[in-house]
């Protein structure tokens, strides 16, 4: 089975250096773009690898680039961003590549640089991920070193800058129109779309913003051409996915596995089946804002679409699992806590509307839920919908309370009933 | 005043950005480097040499949890309390550690050694109970290796 | 047009608007808070959500915010539907979770854009069971009271202070539902537009200060359409009285004048009408001293005086109304009507009607001036001498950028995506003035320089623009490519606007502007020229004409004059006091007609009190040449009466007998536009008195009026007859007629279920569009549609400036230099004291620091003030404030000289 995106990754090993990389095969994808195609090529390939966005949202990345305008009349300045924000709770994979291969994401960023024509990238880069920024800021200079930043990179007469920007904290930073404004120093406020970021984005230039992992793929599918990426899945999705597990497991971790892999597998054979004396109850499959699944759907295919047709969402890939000894409740509070926390305040439905499911799931954990809790709770699941609300925040953020009220809704009765928490 | 490292360091973000306030962020992350926090007399200062207002500056500062506006303690000690570290124990770390530090979340220990506060996900939920103090990550905690930590900063 | 489906009937809308516009136009209610018709959408609220469907056929449909979606052809909602309904309920109810629900202690109660969403919304029953979090209020300054906790996190404040009037000094702190909105410290809210954060700020937050200290309810609020007397501008105010005083100012939209907004100086300068200073009973100066007499015995005093002595020269005032000037015109005859200008306003205000009048470029009305594509702006601080006028300006970047979104597909109405476009973009605007301006940061160019040199550069591009070589003499070579620069930027817009005025006292600079914008009318008949004079009724007084101030002086001094009528004037304003003194020594029996005590009253042996603005009907010609009639209010006490009907009062007792027979305004009016024809737009400018709807005047009180019968119950118990008014279709009651009104008679705004100020939508055609019935104001100045017309020949008579000595040139300040405004205790807080501005290089070689005492040694005399460092201003050129209560009145600009004074401040 190949590993495209991790095959240089070593656990608790320092990352390959330039050199290294270079031996193993990289900087191949870049070469070959940069002196062998037009950008539009490039763009076209990726459009029929079907590669789709790690980010959560599962975009077309090839259709995303196609938005940039191109040519004489294009604006002069294009930006391509990095989107290693990763503060969905629950989600670890982007650190993982960061950690293990900085130089593979700093080639897919000068290719899809290329593909657009930006002039100027960066990589936003969560504050908690200390050592990934270590790592990073070398591993641009030394690509700056080596000529694969900078001016004329490999004979092409395509300049490329490339800065690294650490967050100051947020979890809405990770929206990418609050990105680009948390970029520009200003409040991390989403931005109205239309217009998308391709055509206005950073500073109202055409911008281009990618998940990390979105942008490892891309060396791999330009050096090995589409049928070869294609060939890694069985799945619609194609490629391969980065998937992680947390939570009370053997083997919490992540692995690069074929796009379409199914829970189960990811859960008995990678994660090493639950913890000894916990039994499974449910999970999030792609981080804190998915809906649960249970116990029926363990052989579901993780791809955007199995996942999307049992009610849920692949989201980043990294799940989260509940256990027997664990109140879902208390986890639904948490997580809409969380969310609460991070909203940034811009919009009356999630800045007022989560603060208070939180605090009737704070009340229930307690023992003050009254009697009529789960109904303004059901209100809010339908009322901070998808459209509803002017980013994807609130929505994402119902998603796992919705689905608990449905599967675990006895939990949350018991919690009134016997006015208290019955797991503490 | 700013002093000239920190200027020298602030000017040097500046090619990065295509706007000079584009610069903000990163300078209140240098000066709470070098003073622990930023002061209201910090914004101001830093948004003179910004060519902002200091309320344009400090309605950014004031978005973001990591931009310290309170006075913090020699050693932050920033816990993880979301989910996976949640379900993985957390509760147990944090009652740990309120005991043994005796203060509250957002509050300093008397002496001005630790600040304790709490953050969302640290992206470590594969080492869930996890934490970080000063610029290290920390991960499967229990209340032995809470203690162990904490000896190690005092 | 478009063609859109609300519950299944079609209407045709207008293109490029959005729904919720859209929709509030053809009169439907959707609540909103985020959205407002300047502000544009934004989308943050969530309040306006509708149900959109994609077909005839789709029954299931998706909410959208409407103020967020356009509205094309075949576009299918509905406002009824019930999902939409309940989504919009839960927003009010989220926004409720919050709020303290003080509406009977709150300021906002009863005009609450919050109560009335409320109520539309259908929102009544409070299901959040948890504890509200609660915030701390701020100090902004004497202006706006601040109540955070009322917040409901529209982002309409930040959006109007920040984005739309450029202050800086305010923001959004914080995050989630924790967000609040101030400033980073305490302290006054400097931006010259802040009051308006009370009209848009739609519930308790933010308030008006001054009404606080005598606070009255809106529908307790006795209310007249009426116009600011604090520029020339002629911004549209609704003025309300409660108990014989004025509680306050609030917009009235026009939608060709000041739109939805108003300057601090309008909103708070209202307050001299309750002053300590009024006069409000006829006073006759005996052996020395006044003493107050009935009206009868007034008139009857100065019958005998008027008989005996010879016949009396008047003296007019460019802030009377033209009714009342015309008046002493008529009692004195117009040869011994002399205008209460300066001698420096009287020439440059005769220019100035002049050039507009000649023609062919026409000066353009404020929304057409905040929609121009380029502007030159000649010698004018506009933030200062005609503020909403800087506001228009400040809205040029806007309309540069939405032209490039066009372009894009993205809708002018998309406020954020426009202002993401915009980035730090510059307007199409050069400013050429002596001092730095508050507008120069969004200008394209800046240019400072001398009132002479700016002139010359005007010259400069007028030649440029008549392809006549440019070269004026004494030109630098940068001056000449600004010059053509400048040209360039003009000759390429659609809607070129030049701007100048008298502000900085020169009529060169005048001049150079009208030759600017004729040479663009000869070949872009929308240029415009748009000329700041310094009163609300400068431009009328000048229309009405007369002699000097300086030719009144001089029949004195010949003698032959012993008597001499003053109207609503200060002479001591107006010229030296020496001057002044000089003059009223000589004038045996002084008449002064004015409503607050002055130096000129000081003098007089008769003083007659004047209805102010609120309690007098009349006419002003702003600027723009727009006669706008103002109402009275209120029937003061007191024996305070219209200074016109105290002339022909006076006109009658003296004997003349019926000379001046006018009942009433309108028949003033029709006298008036008789004798002059260029005033017969005046009748124009709003209805007579006589006009009825249904067959009743129009109530100036509302509907839900309280306390009627009681108000004087402490006195009588008989409820008086409410009093007449023969002025206008207006009664000082509560009966009358309460609905859709002619637009310059609207008295308040208020329509069933909008009690705020957003009931104006209410008023329009089209929401942000003109009123119903047309925008208040006759235009009385078009010029002449000739294509030939013969422009200044640019030779200046450049001020000699000796190598020691300095030019000192005037300063305006929005709060201080206007008389009127400064007797109101707010504004009086925020006008500075006397001071000299000198740039920080020149202050450092006279070895100043920066307080420390100057000397300055004009014609007038020797002066000392404090020194204040200005950036920006010119090399050896210092500002002086002027009009600044109290201080002495200078002829600027004036060469002098400038030390530090001998008796600074050692060590
Ligand atoms: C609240 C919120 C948080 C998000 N956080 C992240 C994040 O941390 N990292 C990320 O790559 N995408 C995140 N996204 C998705 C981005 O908006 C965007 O879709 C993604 O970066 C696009 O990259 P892709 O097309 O490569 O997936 C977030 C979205 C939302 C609504
Ligand atoms: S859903 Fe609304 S308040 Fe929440 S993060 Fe998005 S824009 Fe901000
Ligand atoms: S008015 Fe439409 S979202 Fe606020």
């Amino acid at each position: 089975m190949e590993r495209p995106l991790t095959r240089n990754i070593r656990l608790g090993k320092s990352p390959l250096h330039l050199k290294d990389y270079e031996k193993a095969g990289g900087y191949q994808g870049a070469r070959k773009a940069l002196q062998t195609m037009a950008p539009q090529e490039v763009t076209e390939l990726v459009k029929n690898s079907n590669l789709r966005g790690r980010g959560g949202a599962g975009f077309p990345t090839g259709m995303k680039w196609s938005f940039v305008p191109m040519g004489e009349d294009a604006p002069r300045i294009k930006y391509v961003v990095a989107n290693a924000d990763e503060m969905e709770p629950g989600t670890f994979k982007d650190r993982f590549l960061l950690e293990g291969d900085p130089q593979q994401l700093i080639e897919g960023m000068i290719i899809a640089a290329y593909a657009v024509q930006a002039s100027v990238a960066y990589i936003f880069l969560r504050w908690a991920y200390k050592r990934a920024a270590q790592l990073l800021t070398k591993a641009i200079a030394e690509a700056y070193q080596a000529g694969y930043l900078g001016q004329n990179i490999l004979d092409s007469g395509f300049n490329l800058e490339m800065h690294l920007h650490t967050s100051a904290g947020r979890y809405m930073c990770g929206e990418e129109t609050a990105l680009l404004n948390a970029l520009e120093a200003r409040r991390a406020n989403p931005r109205a779309k239309p217009p998308f970021p391709p055509v206005v984005g950073l500073w109202g230039k055409p911008t281009v913003v990618n998940n990390v992992e979105t942008l490892c793929n891309i060396p791999h599918i330009v050096a090995n051409g589409v049928e070869w990426y294609r060939g890694l899945s069985q799945s619609e999705d194609r490629g391969t996915k980065i998937y992680g597990i947390s939570g009370r497991v053997k083997r919490p971790g992540v692995w690069e596995l074929p796009m379409g892999t199914t829970i189960r597998e990811l859960l008995q054979e990678h994660a090493g089946g639950m913890s000894d004396g916990f039994t499974f109850r449910g999970l999030l499959p792609g981080g804190a804002s998915t809906d649960f699944l249970v116990e029926e759907h363990l052989d579901v295919n993780m791809d955007f679409g199995s996942v999307q047709k049992v009610g849920s969402r692949l989201g980043t890939g990294t799940m989260i699992i509940l256990d027997d000894r664990t109140c879902p409740v208390g986890m639904v509070h948490n997580l809409e806590r969380f969310f609460a926390q991070e909203s940034c305040g811009w919009c009356t439905p999630c800045r007022d509307g989560l603060p208070w499911v939180a605090r009737i799931l704070q009340g229930l954990e307690q023992g003050e839920g009254e009697p009529g809790d789960l109904e303004i709770l059901d209100r809010h699941t339908h009322l901070l919908g998808l459209g509803h609300t002017f980013c994807a925040l609130a929505p994402g953020a119902i998603e796992p309370l919705q689905s608990a009220l449905h599967y675990f809704r006895e939990d949350f009765q018991r919690h009134i009933d016997d006015k208290c928490c019955p797991w503490s | 005043m700013l002093s000239q490292q920190e200027r020298d360091e602030i000017e040097a973000e500046f090619p990065h950005y295509e706007k000079k306030r584009g610069v903000s962020v990163e300078a209140m992350k240098i000066i709470q480097r070098h003073r622990g926090w930023v002061s209201t007399q910090a914004i101001e200062e830093i948004s003179e040499f910004l060519e902002m207002t200091p309320d344009e500056l400090d309605g950014v500062a004031t978005f973001y949890n990591l931009i310290f506006r309170k006075p913090v303690g020699k050693h932050v000690i920033l816990v993880c309390d979301s989910v996976s570290c949640w379900i993985m124990g957390y509760e147990e770390v944090r009652s740990h550690l309120l005991s043994r530090l005796g203060i509250q979340f957002g509050q300093t220990t008397g002496d001005g050694r630790f600040t304790l506060l709490s953050v969302p996900c640290l992206g470590a939920c594969d080492q869930a109970p996890a934490m970080m103090v000063n610029d290290k990550l920390y991960g499967n905690l229990d209340p032995a290796k809470i203690d162990e930590i904490l000896e190690a900063h005092a | 047009m478009a063609t859109i489906y609300l519950d299944g009937t079609p209407y045709e809308v207008e293109d490029g608007q959005n729904l919720l516009q859209a929709c509030l136009s053809l009169g439907f209610n959707i609540p909103y808070f985020c959205w407002h018709p300047a502000l544009h959408s934004v989308g943050a609220c969530r309040q306006c959500a509708v149900k959109r469907f994609k077909n005839e056929e789709d029954q299931k449909g998706e909410i959208v915010m409407a103020c967020m979606t356009p509205a094309v052809d075949n576009t299918r909602i509905s406002i009824n539907d019930t999902e939409a309904r309940q989504f919009r309920a839960s927003i009010i109810e989220w926004l409720m979770t919050n709020h303290p629900h003080d509406c009977p202690v709150c300021d906002e109660g009863g005009e609450c854009h919050l109560q009335d969403m409320t109520v539309m919304s259908g929102h009544g029953f409070r299901q959040f069971r948890f504890a509200k979090r609660t915030f701390r209020n701020q100090y902004l300054g004497p202006f706006i009271n601040h109540e955070m906790n009322r917040c409901i996190q529209c982002y309409r404040c930040l959006r109007f202070y920040h984005n739309y009037a450029g202050g800086r000094d305010f923001n959004v702190f914080g995050c989630h539902h924790h967000v609040y909105f101030g400033r980073h410290r305490e302290g006054v809210l400097e931006n010259e537009f802040s009051g308006n954060l009370v009209e848009i700020c739609p519930t308790g937050v933010f308030t008006d200060k001054t009404v606080k200290q005598h606070y009255t309810r809106k529908w307790d609020l006795q209310t007249a359409p009426s116009v600011c007397v604090h520029c020339s501008l002629g911004c549209n105010i609704i003025a309300g009285e409660r108990y014989g005083r004025l509680r306050r100012i609030r917009n009235r939209y026009n939608h060709e004048v000041n739109g939805y907004f108003l300057c601090d100086r309008g909103r708070y300068g209202y307050e001299f009408v309750n002053s300590d200073r009024r006069l409000r009973q006829p006073m006759v100066k005996a052996k020395g001293t006044f003493k107050p007499v009935s009206k009868e015995r007034a008139l009857e005093h100065l019958a005998t005086l008027l008989n005996a002595g010879n016949s009396p020269v008047g003296i007019g005032s460019p802030r009377a109304s033209l009714e009342a000037n015309f008046a002493l015109r008529a009692l004195v005859g117009p040869e011994r009507f002399y205008l209460g200008f300066s001698d420096l306003d009287f020439q440059l205000v005769r220019a100035a009607l002049k050039i507009l009048q000649q023609g062919p470029a026409r000066s353009p009305s404020l929304r057409e001036i905040g929609s121009a594509d380029a502007v030159l702006v000649l010698g004018e601080d506009l933030t200062n001498t005609a503020p909403l006028m800087a506001l228009a300006l400040h809205q040029l970047v806007y309309g540069n950028a939405a032209r490039a979104a066009a372009e894009l597909q993205i809708p002018v109405w998309n406020d954020a995506a426009i202002r993401e476009i915009a980035q730090d973009q510059k307007a199409p605007l050069v400013i050429a003035a002596p001092t730095a301006t508050k507008l120069d940061h969004v200008a394209k160019t800046t240019y400072r320089a001398s009132p002479d040199e700016v002139a010359r550069l005007g010259f400069a591009v007028a030649r440029c623009l008549s392809h006549e070589p440019v070269v004026v003499e004494g030109m630098a070579e940068e001056e000449v490519s600004l010059a053509q620069e400048i040209a360039q930027l003009l000759r390429q817009a659609k809607r070129p606007v030049v701007i100048s005025g008298t502000g900085c006292g020169s009529e060169a600079v005048i001049q150079a502007a009208a030759n600017v914008a004729w040479s663009l009318a000869a070949s872009n008949p929308a240029a415009g020229l748009s000329l700041v004079v310094p009163e609300c009724n400068s431009l009328g007084l000048a229309l009405l004409g007369g002699q000097s101030l300086e030719a009144a002086c001089q029949v004195v001094q010949a003698g032959g004059v012993d008597s001499m009528i003053v109207l609503e004037n200060d002479l001591y304003r107006r010229s030296k006091s020496a001057a002044v003194d000089d003059l009223l020594s000589k004038i045996e029996y002084l008449v002064v007609i004015d409503h607050l005590a002055s130096g000129t009253t000081a003098k007089a042996q008769v003083v007659l009190p004047a209805a102010t603005f609120a309690e007098a009907a009349g006419t002003l010609v702003s600027n723009e040449g727009r006669a706008q009639r103002f109402f009275q209010v209120f029937v003061p006490e007191g024996e305070v009466q219209a200074s016109w009907r105290w002339l022909r009062d006076i006109s009658r007792t003296a004997g003349s007998g019926d000379r001046e027979p006018w009942e009433n305004l309108d028949q003033l009016v029709s006298a008036l536009a008789e004798a002059l024809p260029v005033f017969q737009g005046i009748q124009k400018a709003a209805p007579p008195a006589a006009f009825r709807l249904m067959g009743e005047k129009i109530a100036r009180q509302s509907h839900r009026f309280t306390g009627r019968t009681a108000m004087l119950a402490n006195i009588t118990v008989h409820e008086p007859k409410p009093e007449d008014d023969p002025d206008s279709p207006l009664a000082f009651s509560m009966e009358g007629y309460q609905g859709l009104v002619p637009p310059s008679l609207i008295t308040r705004f208020w329509a069933s279920g909008w009690n705020s100020v957003q009931a104006v939508n209410k008023f329009q055609s089209e929401v942000g569009g003109p009123l119903r019935g047309g925008d208040p104001g006759s235009r009385l100045i078009e010029p002449e549609k000739t294509e030939k017309f013969s422009s200044f020949d640019g030779i200046l008579p450049t001020m000699k400036i000796g190598s020691d000595e300095w030019l000192i040139v005037p300063v305006h300040h929005i709060f201080g230099s206007e008389e009127l405004s400064t007797v109101s205790a707010a504004i009086a807080e925020r006008s500075p004291k006397p001071y000299v501005a000198l740039n920080p290089e020149d202050a450092a070689s006279l070895e100043l620091d920066e307080g420390e005492k100057v000397e300055l040694a004009l014609d007038d005399g020797v002066f000392q003030f404090p020194s204040r460092f200005v950036s920006g201003l010119p090399h050896k050129v210092a500002g002086l404030p002027v009009g600044l209560p109290g201080a002495t009145t200078f002829k600027l600009p004036a060469v002098g000289k400038v030390k530090g004074a001998a008796d600074r401040a050692e060590g």
